[in-house]
């Protein structure tokens, strides 16, 4: 633990105020007790609270706010996708293309915006909606509550991070209105393989691409830093590690694969851009270097990189799991070691990306053996999950039904996960739908429902407001429905052989393309009431009491009030040795 | 597998990767490619009547002589409408992969998602705060615990070993002699270069969708030119890209391989029937990756002779009928003799 005199003295630099003046910084946790004059929490004004911010729930609540805002923005792009599939030939391309700018746009040019939507529609889901989301959002809010920290260990660094995603998500945008060879925009998958982005595609699109995601990486990367510090200092007393909330424990292996995965990605993009504009050739056959070895860099962020969007959500639901079956997580140990577990293998798996690359026999099939091996640590968490709640006493409040559906369509992901293991049997099913189907049950369905899970958990508490409950299940069914509807067809597409990031498709494919674009405008329909249940929440929501999930909701953020207080913790709570996870 | 074995393997990956290096395909090498058949096939006489470089398109055969474009049988080698299994399989290892996902993995991964399903509805049905208003605080079970770890790795290493034969299949190298046809992906067209017929290069575009109903074929599929191959043979299918990263794929044939520039990956291919079996690039490769399909038409040794015998420069010459005699020195191409192409087939990734 850090002397608990540096944790006011890293928050009181990080508010800027003028009442750094008033008090001595090494006064300790005293000093708001003699604060009662001021404001009672300290609030900053607007522009310095919201843009200047130092403190964890306010950036946490940014984080939401953009992940939403990205969210609805990587949703409409795949709209566009799926209006353009729902029949064979090129529908809407031409028009989509005029108005975002190219006049008359030739055919190429439309095939190229195609592109430019299958690779914004990635990178922004990946890299601006889930991360910034379940890390930037939920991570920074829940973290330092449930060890009983005040803050994060570095709290000016934590709002660096945050812009420098925003930063990240302007470039990106931005490189959508720069040529990019065959039209505008960077059109070479989230991927970003090689030579397709290096000498594939002329123009500054890649670019502020490749440098959207070096900001949004090196974000991370800095989020990651403060994550472990902050786990691994400022736990309240008491708070040992095999007592923290298993959501703290999800973040904290996040935060490693974070740290060892991003900067493996930022070198090879790094090599990109090199090879783009300063005549480098380390992907480039004809100057002595391998396109493949991209592949192998990209996929050894890839696959660690797919773990860290699921990780946190496995540890959202244990918290719900068992909150709502008001038992303890069964299997404490065993849950945050398979984490542990699924963190380390993770690293040794990432070929299995690239079974049809012209890996050796015996690369292949050690990569086989390896992938199959994480489903062990998997088929332990969705396990104990079902023994958690075995005995409960079961509430299906609406976070308890989002996570209950977590762990169905979650398997469901997972499994196919294991045919496509194989690398025998992924030379048919590698780039095909069946791919687009097996990862989008884990993140589409997976972890997009453990954030919804999480969002109708934890919004109370945040907004002091209860949203509507019969509004969530609502939501609920209707996004089951449509998500399923879109995706499960895809398994079907994929078996055919139709391949993915296609346009346009033989008439054979046209049956369950047609089934999916239905399946999207009933999704977007749940998403419509998801903003009505918010609005309500805002304008007639009741007041949040500080624990309305009533006696099964047992970790420390329950203590405090809905939302709970600016500064929070200033007498640490001091955890006994009776108190469960 | 042993920790050796591994090892061993990444040793190649890397001695692979430095090979690769050597190999450089520039768009130069691109025009000098009907070069390297001449040195690849020392036995055939005819080295000057290799085709001159091919564009796009322009390699229509002078004479169609006895080739006639075989015709789809619906339902093979192509997908089917509203379908929602494999394509039928017609090579041996394609065979043996639909068996290994049907009657292993499917069977495997419908019940585990049934089981989780089932004990879902369970638990919802008889642990709910009606029915069991109390909560018991059991949260450990060493038995159950170690039973759903261990029960997982027994499944994964049911499955692991039919998968690792499957691998070996795959892997099985050509038969000396073996046909080779070399596979180039451009941006957006294939060509299929003959080096022990003579070296011509197939230039093959996607037909219109006009066109491809008029010849009754299924349109997004149906090419200009196949490749065309002889049945009943391992095939060596060399893949390279000119430009970026395609991928050579054919759902029936359960084959696909990537065609990366500067690096050549071979693979077997054996078809057990004659017939035409579609394809489409699976590697995205830019603006028209999704119109650069592939069509495959196997046939019976002779009449796939004839047709080669109609291509430019074709030839069916000793190499040809070597198989399955010996004459090695004839039947490998020359290694590292001459033209760079050459010392390709001595690297094959696999
Ligand atoms: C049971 C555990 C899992 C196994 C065995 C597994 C296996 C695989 C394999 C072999 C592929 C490559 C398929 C191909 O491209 O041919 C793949 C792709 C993918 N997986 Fe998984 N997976 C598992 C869980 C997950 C999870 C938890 C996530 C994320 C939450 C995930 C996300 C993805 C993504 C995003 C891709 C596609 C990447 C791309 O090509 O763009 N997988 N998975
Ligand atoms: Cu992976
Ligand atoms: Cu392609």
């Amino acid at each position: 633990m850090l002397p608990p005199r540096l944790l006011p003295d890293a928050k009181f630099q990080g508010q800027g105020s003028t009442e750094m003046a008033t008090i001595p910084a090494n006064e300790g946790f005293d000093a708001h007790d003699h604060a009662h004059d001021h404001d009672h929490d300290h609030k900053p004004a607007f522009f310095a609270r919201w843009f200047m911010s130092t403190n964890h729930k306010d950036i946490g609540t940014l984080y939401l706010i953009f992940a939403i805002f990205a969210g609805i923005v990587g949703g409409a792009v795949s709209g566009m996708m799926r209006a353009e599939l729902a029949a064979p030939g090129i529908q809407y391309l031409g028009y989509f293309a005029e108005l975002l700018g190219t006049a008359n746009p030739s055919f190429d040019q439309q095939l190229h915006l195609w592109n430019v939507l299958i690779t914004a529609h990635g990178l922004i889901m990946v890299f601006f909606m889930v991360m910034p989301a379940i890390i930037g959002g939920f991570g920074n809010w829940f973290v330092p509550l449930m060890i009983g920290a005040p803050d994060m260990a570095f709290p000016r660094m934590n709002n660096v991070s945050f812009w420098l995603t925003v930063a990240g998500f302007c470039s990106l945008m931005f490189s959508a209105f720069m040529p990019g060879g065959t039209g505008q925009g960077a059109g070479t998958g989230w991927t970003v393989y090689a030579p397709l982005s290096t000498s594939g595609s002329v123009g500054p699109a890649v670019d502020f691409a490749i440098f959207s995601l070096h900001l949004a990486g090196a974000g991370s990367i800095l989020g990651a830093v403060n994550f472990i510090t902050t786990i691994f200092n400022m736990r309240a007393p008491g708070m040992t590690l095999h007592k923290m909330p298993l959501f703290v424990w999800s973040v904290l292996v996040t935060a490693f694969l974070l740290l060892l995965a991003l900067p493996v990605l930022a070198a090879a993009i790094t090599m990109l851009l090199t090879d783009r504009n300063f005549g480098t050739t380390f992907f480039d056959a004809s100057g002595g270097g391998d396109p493949v070895l991209y592949q192998h860099l990209f996929w050894f962020f890839g696959h660690p990189e797919v773990y860290i969007m699921i990780l946190p959500g496995f540890g959202i639901i244990s918290q719900i799991v068992s909150t709502f079956s008001k038992k303890p997580v069964f299997g404490y140990l065993g849950m945050a070691y398979a984490m542990v577990a699924i963190g380390v293998v993770g690293f040794i798996v990432w070929a299995h990306h690239m079974y049809t690359t012209g890996l050796d026999v015996n690369t292949k099939m050690y990569f086989t053996a390896a992938t199959m091996v994480i489903a062990v640590p998997t088929g332990i968490k969705i396990f104990s999950w079902i023994a958690t709640m075995w005995g409960g006493s079961l509430e299906f409040k609406s976070p308890m039904v989002w996570a209950l559906g977590f762990i169905f369509l979650f398997t469901v992901g997972g499994v196919t996960g294991v045919v496509l293991a194989n690398g025998g049997v992924d030379d048919n099913l590698h780039d095909t739908y069946y791919v687009v189907a097996h990862f989008h049950y884990v993140l589409s369905l997976g972890a997009v429902t453990s954030l919804f899970a999480g969002f109708f958990y934890w919004f109370p508490k945040m907004s002091g407001r209860m949203h509507s409950e019969f509004l969530s299940h609502l939501q609920f069914w209707v996004f089951f429905v449509g998500v399923n509807l879109i995706f499960f067809p895809m398994h079907f597409l994929g078996v055919q052989g139709m391949p993915r990031r296609y346009p346009d498709y033989a008439a054979a494919f046209a049956h369950w393309n047609w089934v999916a674009s239905i399946g999207y405008v009933i999704m977007a329909a749940s998403i419509v009431i998801f903003f009505i249940n918010m609005l309500y929440a805002f304008l007639a929501g009741k007041k949040a009491e500080a624990n309305y999930w009533g006696e099964g909701a047992t970790t420390l953020e329950w203590t405090l009030s809905s939302p709970p207080p600016f500064h929070q913790f200033e007498t640490l709570p001091v955890i006994d040795d009776k108190a469960g996870h | 597998m042993s920790l050796a074995d591994t090892a061993r393997s990444m040793g190649k990956a890397i001695r692979t990767l430095g090979v690769v290096a050597a190999l450089t395909f520039g768009t130069s090498a691109i025009a000098a490619a009907p070069v390297a058949p001449a040195a690849a096939t020392p036995a055939a006489a005819t080295v000057e009547s290799a085709a001159p470089a091919a564009a796009a398109s322009a390699a229509a055969p002078v004479d169609k002589g006895s080739y006639v474009p075989m015709k789809p049988t619906p339902g093979k080698g192509q997908p089917v409408d509203g379908g929602w299994t494999f394509q039928d399989q017609y090579s041996d290892t394609g065979k043996e992969a639909l068996w290994m996902h049907d009657y292993l993995l499917m069977p495997v991964i419908v019940a585990i998602s049934l089981l989780v399903l089932v004990l879902l509805l369970v638990v919802m049905a008889k642990f709910n705060a009606r029915r069991n208003p109390v909560a018991s605080k059991t949260s450990h079970n060493t038995a159950i615990e170690v039973a759903w770890t261990l029960i997982p790795v027994l499944i994964l290493v049911v499955i692991a070993v039919p998968s690792i034969r499957l691998l070996a299949h795959q892997y099985d190298p050509a038969p000396k002699g073996a046909l080779t046809v070399k596979v180039t992906g451009y941006q957006w067209y294939w060509g299929y270069t003959y080096p022990d017929n003579g070296g011509f290069e197939v230039i093959s575009n996607m037909l219109s969708e006009e066109d491809a109903l008029k010849a009754g074929e299924p349109s997004h599929l149906a090419v200009d030119n196949r490749m065309v191959v002889p049945v009943g043979e391992p095939i060596r299918i060399q893949t390279i890209g000119s430009d970026v990263i395609h991928a050579f794929a054919v759902p029936s044939l359960w084959f696909k391989l990537d065609a990366v520039p500067g690096r050549i990956n071979e693979k077997v291919l054996k078809i057990n029937e004659p017939g035409l079996y579609y394809g489409q690039c699976s590697e995205l490769c830019g603006a028209r990756h999704g119109y650069m399909p592939i069509a495959v038409e196997a046939l019976p040794r002779p009449q796939f002779e004839a047709w080669v015998r109609t291509q430019p420069g074709g030839t069916v010459g000793p190499v040809a009928q070597a198989i399955p005699a010996a004459a090695p020195a004839a039947a490998t191409p020359a290694p590292a003799a001459a033209a760079p192409e050459a010392d390709a087939s001595a690297a094959p990734a696999a």
